[in-house]
């Protein structure tokens, strides 16, 4: 039920003393995410919303049971917490953090990939299984449970589009951000297939950008899959050659277009919103 | 960030890869020295962050120094594809025996970088039809050791000591991609003259998240003036020439936003993504900027998780009391303090809408009607 975390995944926070992770730590306790631990170097021994701080990562697995960890550290410093992360042992690593260099990005992706650990982001809100768990940073109220599984490039967007969802009726079973940098860890495909395979999941919605191209590929995995999905690809106005924030949303020598994208999607039988607030008509549709 | 070619040619030649002898030049006098030097014909080449320079006249050829000035003195008052020429490439004219293309970028697909090399360089990658282009993706723990290279060579057809040549090279090009943090290290042609290799054309983009730790390479600067300020800020800005100035909090939001002006037939007149978290200083600055663009309404979509619905009402109200906004705004509050926000927006005489379609009909309404 729901995909990757669930009401029993302990959490720790890398980067828990920061602005961002101690902030973020009282929101995601709130929405009922066990977090057990953070980490912040030279911090060990203080607490943090009544979650005590640990010097290593390391530290905080010998003390608890660590199924995940979220990454709340700066840029610079982004490459190493993930090794750390990594090598002691955490499967499943969240990547909030924003312009981390491209060749750590790389890095991070391979280590996780020889080590058998989940790689969410970077440069993601994070994930959330509806009225279960939490990892990351989007605001509480608009996520409740439900059976329809999301996934995305996207941030702010998305939670337009799962309020939207909420406001309509349709909780959602897990909505996954896959990050809008160009080198990430999960992929569309990769979600999808746990959407697929899970039982809470009915239908799933795909928000995806222009640049790469990461809804082509998914595309072909769609064709194959029994349960309906929406989409929504944003940067329909986006000029060609110029970056729209994201460090992937960028239309290239003719690659990752808007019209390619939709092309692909439609051909897989995915309906595709021309805007935002058309998908919960769509999931409609399809659910008939 | 993009190198001009010349910065590309100069990083080229420090990893010890080949390249013609010159200099770039940024007066019609110091080229005719550079051209007296070198001896024999020269090319000018003008130096912008784009391409297609040929078609405009921007890649002259002079056989002796006085020539050369009155090329470089030509090409200097041009502008190529929108791009002033201030500064030309006088290179050493090279015997050009056969084209070919290599590069090496990052397949996101992939998560990995790619060599991407083809025997017919000279012409625009995009038009090489699949056959005739050789992929390999780069593992890395293992990098580009010998046999990979050899394998490369064989696939292109490189015999010899041209093909020996071009295993030296490759695993150069690819350490360069690898210590300058570079998103695409491209040379369009590599050409094969005699028995040598010659890079005669460079294309180099560093990462921008990595310049922190490049400080070596010069900044080159591809902005424009309000796109810079942006970036100063830590905002990220696209001009995009309409009269809709948008701001919102997130890239795929601001994307949405933007395309939803554009279904309500509106003209954006720029991207904005005002960040999460931005805070009350950074969303006044934010407006800030949006005025420059000089348009005929302003659009804020804010769906505030970290950003603070009451933030963005604060900013916006600051910066009316400080300066005329002299622009009707559309404000769109949802998500975090939206109470708070809503209720500061209304107390001075404003609408804050609820729905975000409806926010930007509006907003593409006032425009057109002016």
């Amino acid at each position: 039920m729901a995909i990757i975390i669930d009401e029993k995944t302990d959490v720790i926070i890398q980067g828990i003393t920061g602005k961002q992770g101690s902030f973020h730590a009282g929101q995601m306790l709130a929405y009922g995410t066990k977090v057990v631990g953070g980490v912040s170097p030279g911090k060990g021994g203080q607490e943090v919303e009544g979650i005590p701080v640990y010097d290593t990562v390391f530290a905080a697995c010998e003390e608890n049971q660590v199924d995940a960890s979220v990454l709340f550290v700066s840029a610079i410093f982004a490459k190493y917490a993930a090794f750390e992360a990594i090598t002691a042992g955490v499967k499943v690593l969240v990547i909030v953090t924003e312009h981390i260099p491209l060749h750590d990005e790389m890095e991070i992706v391979e280590f996780a990939r020889r080590n058998g650990t989940t790689v969410i982001g970077p440069n993601t809100f994070g994930i959330v299984s509806s009225g279960k768990c939490k990892i990351g940073i989007p605001p509480n109220q608009f996520f409740v449970e439900g059976p329809i599984g999301v996934v995305a490039r996207s941030g702010t967007l998305t939670y337009e589009i799962v309020g939207n969802l909420t406001a309509n009726g349709f909780g959602q079973s897990t909505v996954v951000g896959l990050g809008g940098d160009r080198v990430v860890g999960l992929s569309f495909i990769d979600v999808l297939e746990k959407f697929e395979k899970d039982p809470q999941t009915k239908a799933v919605i795909l928000v995806g950008e222009i640049g790469g191209n990461a809804e082509e590929e998914a595309s072909l995995f769609i064709k194959e899959m029994t349960k309906p999905v929406v989409a929504y690809i944003a940067g329909k106005s986006a000029p060609p050659g110029k970056r729209m924030g994201h460090a992937g949303a960028i239309i290239e020598r003719g690659k990752g277009t808007f019209d390619g994208k939709v092309e692909a999607l439609q051909a897989a039988g995915v309906k595709v919103a021309t805007l935002p607030f058309e998908v919960p008509d769509l999931l409609r549709q399809v659910l008939k | 960030m993009k190198l001009f070619e010349y910065m590309g040619k100069d990083l080229f030649s420090s990893y010890g890869i080949t390249v013609p002898r010159g200099r770039m030049v940024t007066t019609p006098d110091e080229a005719a020295k550079v051209a007296q030097e070198i001896g024999g014909t020269v090319v000018v080449k003008s130096q912008i962050l784009a391409g297609k320079r040929g078609k405009g006249g921007g890649i002259k050829f002079a056989d002796n120094p006085e020539e050369a000035r009155e090329a470089t003195s030509q090409v200097l008052s041009m502008v190529l594809n929108g791009h002033k020429v201030e500064k030309v490439l006088v290179e050493e004219k090279i015997k050009i025996d056969k084209e070919l293309y290599l590069a090496i970028t990052v397949d996101g697909s992939a998560k990995k970088p790619v060599i991407i090399a083809s025997i017919q360089g000279g012409m625009d990658i995009e038009e090489v039809p699949d056959e005739h282009i050789v992929k390999q993706h780069i593992d890395l723990p293992m990098g580009v050791p010998p046999f990979l290279c050899r394998e490369i060579s064989r696939r292109l057809g490189l015999t010899g000591q041209v093909g020996n040549e071009f295993n030296s090279l490759l695993p150069l090009l690819y350490k360069l991609f690898r210590e300058k943090d570079a998103e695409l290290v491209e040379i369009n042609p590599l050409v094969i003259s005699g028995d040598t290799l010659i890079a005669a054309d460079s294309k180099v983009t560093i990462d921008d998240d990595a310049l922190f730790r490049q400080k070596d390479i010069p900044y080159v600067e591809d902005r424009t003036n309000i796109e810079k300020q942006a970036h100063d800020l830590g905002l990220a800005f696209v001009e995009l020439g309409g009269d809709i100035a948008v701001m919102a909090n997130g890239a795929g939001m601001s994307m949405g936003s933007l395309d939803t002006l554009s279904h309500y037939g509106g003209k954006p007149a720029n991207f904005l993504d005002a960040g999460g978290g931005t805070g009350m200083e950074g969303t006044v600055k934010a407006i800030e900027l949006l005025l420059q663009t000089n348009p005929k309404v302003i659009f804020i979509n804010i769906f505030g998780g970290i950003t603070r619905c009451d933030d963005v009402a604060n900013a916006l109200i600051q910066v009316k009391k400080a300066r005329e906004i002299p622009v009707p705004v559309v404000i769109r509050l949802v998500g975090t303090n939206e109470e708070e926000g809503v209720r500061i927006i209304k107390e001075n005489g404003m609408e804050a809408y609820k729905v975000m379609q409806e926010a930007a009909a509006k907003a593409v309404e006032i425009a057109n009607a002016n």
